[in-house]
């Protein structure tokens, strides 16, 4: 049972990798961003584990700004990425703009929350 | 007042006029083509021009009061509204966001700034300076005044683009036209109601239009636009609980009915993480979106969506559905245990904090009367009976089963979502009467689509023998489909005096409507409640304005410190109008202060006196209305005081002021009722007939 699925879970993991490998550049460098703001979030997370929460509202700021960031970069993905049918209207560049206006108001919206 | 109705008269005129111009340019080159153009810029001039008189009709039907009495402000609530806009626009933003107010809750004090919602306050601050800008001299009292009507005529524009999305531009001015004067609404948007609910019904409709509009087109502009509704929302009202609940509600139907799209997940997520961090600016508001548990639905959702996500991106990368199946068990197992174990946790250690009395009592409707003596005691959170709701609603009652027809016969995602709001709000309608307010929209909504489909299948039923450009015409959406099925009706005779006597009475029905509407109107909610008229001994009109001449009494014949103690109703009035410290007011947030003035309003003479002396009181309003038959007085409110009181200090008992169970105030009253101090203040030398009353003896 533990063989069949340390096994299923090699196949898995390999059939992943080879699947993603077939990605476009462009999306490949948006999964990037993604994953460096998902990772920047949980070293803040072991770093209020450790030190404490006392300004909340500073890390409440800095974790939803991850987040957030992490949150619209997939969604610029969804909306960037030719084999969805949804968008395929939608020109790319109205997509980035979207996404850069988007984060504007985000990140002021942190600076106004950091205290 | 005038410089309103000049923008908006403006406002018409300027979207009128290109239509105008177009339409005579077109008249000039007369050709073939220029027919079907004609009819396009027609259609076009009649829904502006009717969406001009819907708004302007909105506006004046608010007016009554202003009319018949004065340009003031009403109620009890409003008053603080008007007395922090005061502030605000005499003082600037900084202060105001950090006022601490020492006149109020007197010896506690109140932090004004961080327990107020700022945004009525912003709103008609912000209108007041663009009126100076332009160089009106408008007074902030009647800006204070006409924000509420002027918020409504801007719903019904709201609700014109939310029925076009939902259904289409027909179903649209139907449900503007409701809007403008379906009472549920009116109620709490008259001129003179300066309270929360006017600026938050448009910002909760301006949210869920937003949000429909983003998981319709799937764009980021769109959902940021509605976390910007949705902040604005927080800003103004505390029912902004409904919005982060209904929402969620609303993705988890779609993910189960299975029509989640990548558009949803832009949508929800964009609005949920930019929403939540603007809503946290609010200092009344803070952290709760992540500590409170009225909040974790929404929360609960986001994660969902990822998990959900997730495994519809890995599904779609692999080829090998076995493999996918072993991990979706892996992945959803562990999901389901980590999110559980975090909500037990949360919960259980009390980060989570569960639901407050105030919403936990809509689930559980018996919950406050036990528990919450204050939350009981207000008119306006007892459950609705029939007669409320059609007495608020009139034909729209019947229209929204109608409505709730069409809408499951022609399912979308905005469909779907108008169903789940009239739903939910009916449910929280029912409940509590206050909440109908929220109810409206959705009601008039689903009911103008009703309205709007039985019409146009009734019309097009009359036109089966028109040309094809007729049939063509932007009137029709449906209209291919109804002359195919008119073409089918051919045979049955009578058909079209059938659809004319139909027609005629639904035309009946709504004419009916808008005059049940104006008579509610003008009969129940135009008055000032601080200001009552009656009929004298000959037929002449009678004005009672007690209440404003005890508070400029207290205004000009007390010294300024002076304290006043008043059961809690008043305590806005008094420190806006009569400007003076008083001891509790509306805001309720400290029952046991509220129970101390109860107590000494229930206790004997000398006990009283002791307890008022600890509070440094120096007057005491008592409101009576013995002598003209006014019965909302404090003689009325009495048992409420002995309840509250005694749910703090078990030494006042409510069976001491009842004789065998009945509420007695005349000779056969109770001892200790006889004896206490409000039945002495009230009826102090009432057998000489004193015909003033509210005065505050020393």
């Amino acid at each position: 049972m533990a063989r069949s699925t340390g096994k299923d879970a090699q196949a898995l993991f390999h059939s992943l990798r080879s699947a993603y490998a077939a990605t476009p550049t462009t999306l490949k460098i948006i999964d990037l961003y993604m994953g460096f703001a998902v990772f920047t979030a949980l070293i803040q997370v072991v770093y209020m584990a450790i030190v404490g929460s006392f300004p909340f509202n500073s890390f409440l700021s800095e974790v939803l700004s991850c987040v957030g960031t992490a949150i619209l970069a997939v969604c610029l993905r969804i909306q960037v990425n030719k084999d969805n049918k949804e968008f395929k209207d939608l020109p790319p560049e109205r997509a980035f703009a979207d996404f850069v206006l988007c984060n504007l108001v985000l990140h002021l919206v942190i600076m106004n929350f950091l205290g | 007042m005038v410089g309103k109705t000049e923008s908006q008269n403006g406002a018409v005129k300027a979207t009128a006029a290109p239509a105008m111009n177009l339409e005579s340019d077109l008249f000039s080159n007369f050709s073939f083509k220029s027919f079907k153009l004609k009819t396009k810029q027609q259609e076009l001039l009649l829904r502006v021009s009717i969406l001009g008189l819907v708004y302007i009709l909105a506006f004046i039907t608010r007016l009554f009061s202003v009319l018949r009495y004065e340009s003031m402000i009403h109620e009890f609530d409003p008053y603080f509204n008007y007395r922090t806009t005061l502030f605000l626009t005499e003082k600037g933003f900084y202060e105001f966001w950090n006022w601490f107010d020492s006149e109020s809750w007197y010896p506690l004090g109140r932090i004004i700034g961080g327990t107020l919602y700022p945004g009525l306050m912003v709103t008609a601050a912000f209108i007041y300076w663009t009126l100076r800008f332009l160089r009106f001299a408008v007074h902030i009292r009647e800006v204070c005044v006409l924000t509420a009507p002027f918020f409504a005529s801007n719903t019904t524009v709201v609700a014109y683009f939310f029925g076009k999305e939902i259904w289409d531009s027909g179903a649209g001015l139907v449900a503007a036209a409701f809007i403008a004067i379906c009472p549920g609404y009116i109620s709490r948007s008259v001129a003179g109601s300066y309270d929360n609910e006017g600026v938050a019904i448009f910002a909760l409709l301006l949210t869920f239009y937003l949000f429909v509009k983003a998981v319709n087109t799937g764009s980021l502009a769109w959902a940021l636009a509605s976390a910007f509704g949705y902040f604005y929302m927080v800003s103004a009202w505390g029912g902004y609980v409904f919005i982060i609940n209904l929402i969620p509600l609303y993705v988890l139907v779609l993910l189960i009915t299975g029509r989640y799209s990548m558009r949803l997940y832009v949508a929800y997520n964009c609005m949920y993480v930019l929403g939540m961090l603007l809503a946290m600016q609010i200092r009344f508001v803070g952290f709760q979106h992540v500590q409170s548990g009225e909040h974790m639905a929404a929360m609960g959702v986001f994660f969902l969506m990822q998990v959900f996500y997730f495994l519809d991106w890995v599904k779609y990368m692999l080829s090998d559905t076995k493999l996918f199946q072993a991990f979706l068990r892996i992945t959803v197992t562990s999901a389901i245990a980590v999110g559980a174990l975090a909500l037990g946790v949360g919960t259980a250690s009390g980060y989570i904090s569960p639901w407050t009395g105030r919403f936990y009592s809509l689930l559980d409707p018996t919950y406050a009367k036990d528990n919450i003596p204050i939350i009981a005691s207000v008119s306006e959170h007892q459950p609705t009976a029939w007669s409320s709701f059609m007495f608020d609603f009139h034909i729209l009652l019947f229209l929204f089963p109608a409505g709730l027809y069409f809408c499951f016969k022609k399912l979308s995602d905005a469909t779907i979502f108008i169903v789940m709001y009239g739903l939910t709000s009916m449910y929280f309608a029912g409940v509590m009467v206050r909440l109908i307010l929220v109810a409206t929209p959705a009601v008039c909504l689903i009911s103008a689509i009703a309205v709007s489909a039985t019409i146009k299948n009734l019309t097009s039923l009359l036109r089966t023998k028109s040309k094809t450009a007729v049939a063509g015409s932007s009137k029709g959406t449906g209209g291919s489909k109804a002359s195919s099925k008119a073409s089918f009706d051919q045979s049955q005779p009578f058909q079209k005096n059938g659809a004319i006597a139909l027609l005629l009475g639904a035309f009946y029905l709504l004419s009916k409507y808008a005059t049940h509407c104006t008579w509610v109107t003008s009969e129940a909610y135009s008055s000032p409640s601080i200001v009552l008229a009656a009929r004298g001994a000959h037929g002449n009109r009678v004005i009672f304005d007690d209440y404003r001449e005890a508070y400029f009494w207290l205004r000009q014949n007390t010294p300024p410190d002076a304290k006043v103690m008043s059961w809690w109703d008043y305590g806005y009035q008094i420190t806006a109008m009569g400007n003076r410290t008083v001891i509790v007011d509306n805001n309720t947030w400290n029952n046991t202060h509220i129970a101390t003035v109860g107590r000494a309003m229930s206790s004997y003479e000398d006990e009283a006196y002791e307890i008022m002396r600890s509070l440094d009181v120096d007057y005491v309003l008592v409101v009576f209305g013995g002598v003209t038959g006014y019965s909302s007085d404090d003689i009325n409110k009495f048992l409420w005081m002995v309840r509250i009181g005694g749910g703090v200090f078990p030494v006042i008992k409510e069976p001491d002021y009842l004789v065998n169970g009945d509420y007695r105030v005349d000779k056969g009253a109770a001892p200790k009722m006889l004896n206490c101090l409000m039945y002495k203040l009230s009826y102090y030398r009432f057998g000489e007939l004193v015909t003033e009353y509210g005065k505050p003896p020393g």
